[in-house]
């Protein structure tokens, strides 16, 4: 019995999520997930305890900004949103939200899906990011400022209250 | 007990609507929503946000785990893996089901492997018709074109023998890739039928073999451990371009570049 491997394995549905919501990208997203999987297996013997999911969660955010980064150098296509098949609500509102995130810079992107969609505390998500948890917040404000003004299709402007 | 008066920061709204406020300061928050409008409808809007990302994403989490993802074959070495991926879709490929995406008909989502390959597939068109120059290195200087070309593109070139397919190597040329340099090698059989190989540094993850189709050619793709390659031929035969690319595969992976 590898219970490694069956935590890792019991991972897989959330870390398809969060994959598809950060891509946008049906292919790409399980792209990421695979090459997730084999880094996390390769490094069992690594994994010396600690959050398996927070460390799950770090290697696909790493591999995404890598995937980013190299996608802009030839920015010839804009990732399409994926249809929104089986989701509640009009077809409208879940472009919307996909358009919506496609407008925050990845690291916004990245601390809003991992605090709404997928439930991490904002010390977990500030280990996963390698920040301080004022930035995560800082982060944090300015994905729903943004998504706010996508969604509102208004001009955002955000003050922090002191 | 609390100072009634402390002022509610926005990093405490957030930390609200997210389960992260301390329990003694809930009641203050929520005193302060109630009195302050325009704080309330921000709390409104992002838990909105919230209900909307679920609905559209939740989904994702209750599909079946594509076979890809299968742990028991991921664990395996990963070379297996990947052949037993692209014998998977070059077998498709011969039946008919192309398993892949047309070049200027998209019909999965486009991604960077597409720009790659599309640059593999210009380059091939645009020097496959050439008769004087083809290539800029002739392959009778092989060991000084892999030199060249392994300095240039940053890993190992090794022009692979494809003799028993009836191919020699014409020679090679270095091209600028999408994300780094590309080597490029084109080989002729004695009837004139040109087959290329287009390798350079890839970023996408991508394991499994792609098929694109533009005009009369056709192009294989595949990428291993930060490398894509891209084998472009004639499409009217595509046991033929299978045999080549089969052939490429192996030799790349011996070499291990």
């Amino acid at each position: 019995m590898n219970t490694f491997r069956d935590s890792v394995e019991a991972m897989i549905p959330a870390l398809r999520r969060y994959a598809r919501a950060l891509t946008r990208d049906v292919d790409a997203a399980d792209d990421l997930v695979q090459d997730a999987l084999v880094r996390a297996l390769r490094s069992e013997r690594l994994f010396i305890g600690g959050d398996l999911r927070s460390w799950l969660y770090t290697i696909l955010t790493n591999l995404n900004r890598n995937r980013r980064r190299s996608l802009a150098r030839k920015p010839l296509f804009a990732p399409l949103p994926d249809s929104a098949a089986g989701a509640s609500g009009t077809e409208a509102e879940a472009c919307d939200i996909a358009r919506a995130l496609a407008t925050l810079v990845e690291d916004q992107r990245a601390v809003l899906l991992l605090v709404t969609l997928e439930g991490l505390s904002y010390r977990e998500i500030a280990e996963i990011q390698g920040v301080p948890i004022g930035t995560v917040m800082s982060r944090l404000a300015r994905a729903r400022s943004h998504m706010r003004a996508a969604l509102d299709g208004e001009r955002p402007t955000l003050r922090r209250i002191k | 007990m609390t100072e009634p008066n402390i002022p509610v920061t926005e990093d405490e709204l957030h930390a609200y609507v997210d389960d992260e406020l301390p329990a003694e300061r809930r009641g203050d928050v929520e005193a302060w929503l109630a009195t302050h409008p325009a704080d309330a409808e921000r709390v409104r809007a992002w838990r909105a946000m919230a209900e909307a990302l679920h609905a559209r994403y939740d989904a994702v989490a209750d599909e079946p785990v594509p076979q890809r993802l299968a742990l028991d074959r991921l664990a395996r070495p990963q070379r297996r893996v990947i052949y037993g991926a692209i014998a998977a879709t070059l077998a498709a490929f011969l039946a008919g089901g192309a398993g892949g995406w047309l070049a200027h008909g998209v019909s999965t989502a486009p991604s960077s492997l597409q720009a790659f390959t599309f640059d593999a597939l210009e380059a091939h068109r645009l020097y496959v018709v050439e008769v004087r120059h083809p290539v800029e290195v002739a392959g009778s200087e092989r060991a000084h074109l892999q030199q060249w070309l392994s300095r240039r593109v940053g890993y190992t070139i090794k022009a692979p023998e494809l003799d028993a397919a009836g191919l020699k190597l014409v020679g090679g040329r270095l091209l600028p890739g999408p994300h780094a340099p590309a080597a490029f090698l084109m080989y002729e059989s004695p009837t004139g039928e040109r087959f290329t190989l287009y390798t350079s540094r890839a970023a996408t993850p991508a394991t499994q073999m792609r098929y694109v189709t533009r005009a009369s050619d056709g192009a294989l793709y595949w990428s291993d451990r930060g490398v894509g390659y891209v084998l472009s031929g004639p499409d009217d035969n595509k046991d033929r371009l299978q045999q080549v690319a089969r052939a490429v595969y192996d030799q790349t992976e011996k070499n291990g570049g």
